[in-house]
């Protein structure tokens, strides 16, 4: 049985699940959900530890078949070299079809601006989803969960995006049961969201259960760094550091993978996944709280770049 | 007592081992139930600094002194612009001993879709009551969502206690109000538990103003109450998601039928039938997500490989072939609905239950149910309206195995979709809404054979 049963005295019977068991046979049913009633779906793959469970979920989900979906990685021309390569070598060993929106590509014509503070994860959006038009992508899954952030405790496991992928909050669907309605007109997209009922520590206590790769970056190492509003940042041709930002070497780790401009590295120790989970279950921030810039521009960052066609 | 304590500073560093509990809290404006649900979140170490943070630095922008705990549940602008909860948020946390996931309903006009869709996936529903006012109108309708939605556990908490001097009699008389209101209903289990959201009695910590109450803390239900249904009362069902074929060169004549189990239990050798087309075979295999296992139960995601080589594709149902749900075109089921526009007679629509999706047409309203008024029926309703609960006989175009409610809750539970722009529009529950209804002439308890509800 490869199904962990709990203690039946813990859970009043031998059937329970344990929580873990039940996330993945949840996120497993979405994704065959949307492989039996979509045309094009694709996988946003970052090589952040939540896409990695993605993808993972959806190798089990389909085996011994292969995944039936290409990845989509926006690249913000910003991301940790260690990530893009782990990237192409999960692409490589699963023969996986990737896709690149580049932000840069856009930078370089003209159809971006670079923003004064230098951060490029705002810019992501358009590059998704002319990528999404232009590939006519109806189903894109997203690694969100819905304990990250406020906005996205309200968002549903299926999100209908309009023609300009806006997600509008008032006008969502109720979903019910396990009854996951993916209608959409053409042009409208679905996006879908298999973890949205995991926390971080879930994503943790399964990667350590299912023993799966990360990019090293996750665990702690010794690492230049600056100091910028109040989080260690990587120097790097994106911007960093400036004047009076004076370069250290600590010990550090990630705890999201996201644009180098915007994503802070903590001080930990945790050279291990049980170090790791430890680390996280003592800690007093959340993971956006602790790492990403770009939720504290406002109140409603993260709604607002939503609603925008952001994930 | 100090177990819970103990759990607690284990922290949400939960083992890895917990099972999950999917619970949804019921309570009008001023029941109190933001501070409930603060408590268990803060009290189980489930707010994080920059969120309290983040909640103070708001609080102070909009010119209130201390931190406005509901800016922790109101995630969304308008939400927090005007002071008002527009929907169902999920909220997680955890003990030792289990995580939870907290579909928080909120108790505003658009109130009955909001709590049925919280209650549809819940295994628990906390009814919160004020107990200076008892059992009101409010009450009632949460508890027959309850029934209606067929949640296993209902927790009556009744709050404020420390407003009623922690009064024994006082809690008695709504617990005995309560109970005896859920159980015409059909609803099998009530736990009542006195408390101050507020003060923090009975909440996580046993009150030491109450010693007259012997029972657990509403966490210490929480993390104790059975999440397991009695799979022996339950048909197994297995609705068909996807067929998996790699037709590689490992694999040459693999031929798998991916889903999740929605109820029961299948075992290697099982003799099953494939709805609608009837034919039989047996369970050849079963994989458990890459793995071979001799048996699977709900809610497990697997996939079951046949003796025979049938023609099966997604939208059939494999169900043992001694034990299958009826299959017809004439649906009559308890509905609620979800969407602003109305639902009419001759309305046409299409129904999607488990993996298949269907055009359906709306026959007949026979009647609508009044929550607020002891279930009271109005006759032949011209249509539906939002919020509204009735019943519905739908005419299906195709032939559907469909269990009532009663029996499973995801085989017997359907969408109606508006075939023009894909809205959601109904939710549907196959069969009677209640277990016992109201006025019913069976003595009370007369259900009790069946052993409450099985799912």
């Amino acid at each position: 049985m490869t199904t962990t049963v709990a203690h039946p005295e813990a859970t009043g019977s031998p059937y329970a699940l344990t929580h873990l068991d039940a996330l993945e046979s949840e996120a497993v049913h979405i994704f065959r959900e949307v492989a039996g009633e979509f045309e094009r779906p694709v996988i946003l793959f970052s090589g952040g530890k939540d896409s990695i469970v993605m993808l993972h979920l959806a190798l089990k989900a389909f085996a011994p078949a292969p995944v039936p979906f290409a990845l989509l990685h926006v690249d913000t021309g910003h991301n940790f070299p260690e990530v893009l390569d782990f990237r192409d070598r999960t692409v490589a060993a699963h023969s996986l079809r990737l896709h690149v929106a580049k932000v840069q590509d856009y930078i370089d014509d003209g159809r971006l601006r670079e923003r004064p503070d230098g951060t490029r994860n705002p810019l992501q959006t358009v590059p998704l989803t002319d990528a999404i038009r232009e590939l006519r992508f109806d189903a894109v899954f997203g690694g969100g969960r819905r304990d990250e952030e406020k906005a996205r405790a309200k968002e549903r496991v299926f999100s209908l995006r309009d023609e300009f992928s806006q997600w509008d909050p008032r006008r969502q669907r109720p979903e019910l049961w396990s009854l996951y309605n993916g209608r959409h007109a053409p042009g409208e997209h679905v996006r879908v969201f298999p973890l949205s009922n995991w926390t971080e520590l879930d994503v943790w206590q399964y990667i350590a259960r299912e023993r799966i790769e990360l990019p090293r970056i996750y665990f702690a190492h010794e690492r230049e760094v600056f100091a910028r509003n109040g989080m260690w940042l990587t120097p790097g041709e994106w911007g960093g550091p400036r004047d009076g930002e004076p370069v250290q070497t600590r010990l550090v780790r990630y705890r999201t993978v996201g644009d180098m401009s915007c994503t802070g590295a903590v001080d930990s120790d945790a050279t291990t996944l049980e170090a790791v989970i430890a680390e996280i279950a003592a800690s007093r921030l959340t993971e956006r709280g602790a790492t990403r810039a770009d939720d504290k521009l406002s109140e409603a960052a993260m709604e607002d770049r939503k609603r925008e066609g952001y994930f | 007592m100090t177990s819970t304590t103990q759990s607690l500073g284990a922290g949400p560093g939960a083992d890895a081992q917990a099972t999950l509990l999917r619970f949804a809290t019921a309570g009008s404006v001023d029941d109190g139930k933001s501070t409930l649900v603060g408590r268990l979140l803060h009290d189980s170490k489930s707010v994080l600094t920059d969120q309290l943070e983040a909640v103070e630095r708001a609080s102070l922008t909009r010119g209130q002194e201390g931190p406005d705990l509901a800016l922790l549940t109101d995630g969304l602008r308008a939400e927090r612009e005007q002071g008002i909860t527009i929907d169902v948020a999920y909220r997680y946390f955890a003990t030792a001993r289990r995580r939870f996931i907290l579909a928080d309903t909120p108790g505003h006009v658009q109130y009955t879709r909001n709590m049925v869709t919280g209650a549809s996936t819940a295994e628990l529903a906390v009814v919160l009551v004020d107990a200076r006012n008892g059992v009101v109108e409010q009450t009632r309708r949460h508890a027959a969502v309850a029934a209606l939605l067929r949640v296993p556990h209902v927790v009556l908490a009744v709050n404020k206690m420390d407003l009623v001097d922690y009064a024994e009699p006082v809690f008695a008389a709504i617990a005995e109000e309560f109970t005896g209101y859920a159980a015409s209903m059909g609803v099998p289990d009530v736990t009542a538990i006195p408390i101050s959201a507020l003060a923090g009695d009975n909440v996580v910590e046993p009150s030491s103003h109450m010693d007259w109450y012997g029972g657990p803390t509403v966490l210490e239900h929480l993390e104790t109450v059975p999440v397991s249904h009695d799979l022996a009362g339950c048909p197994p069902r297995f609705p068909v998601q996807y067929v998996i074929r790699p037709q590689s060169a490992e694999h040459p004549d693999y031929r798998g039928y991916a889903g999740r189990i929605a109820s029961g239990m299948f075992r290697v050798g099982d003799a099953v039938t494939v709805l609608p087309s009837g034919r039989t075979t047996t369970v050849a295999g079963i994989d458990a997500l890459g793995e071979p296992v001799d048996s699977a139960w709900a809610p497990q995601s697997v996939t079951l490989l046949l003796a025979d080589d049938l023609d099966v594709s997604r939208g059939d149902l494999i169900a043992p072939a001694a034990d299958a749900p009826p299959i017809g075109q004439d649906v009559r089921a308890t509905v609620c609905h979800l969407h602003e526009r109305p639902l009419r007679i001759g309305e046409r629509v299409l129904l999607k239950h488990g993996t298949r999706t269907v055009k359906a047409l709306v026959k007949e309203l026979p009647y609508r149910i009044d929550l607020s008024h002891g279930l009271a029926h109005q006759d032949l309703p011209e249509r539906l309206e939002v919020n509204d609960i009735g019943t519905v006989v739908l005419r299906t175009a195709e032939p559907l195995p469909m269990d009532p409610y009663a029996v499973s809750r995801l085989t017997g539970s359907f969408l109606l979709i508006d075939p023009a722009d894909g809205a959601t529009l109904t939710a549907g529950m196959a069969g009677e809404a209640f277990a016992a209804p109201a006025g019913a002439q069976a003595p009370a308890g007369a259900g009790a054979d069946d052993g409450g509800w099985d799912f």
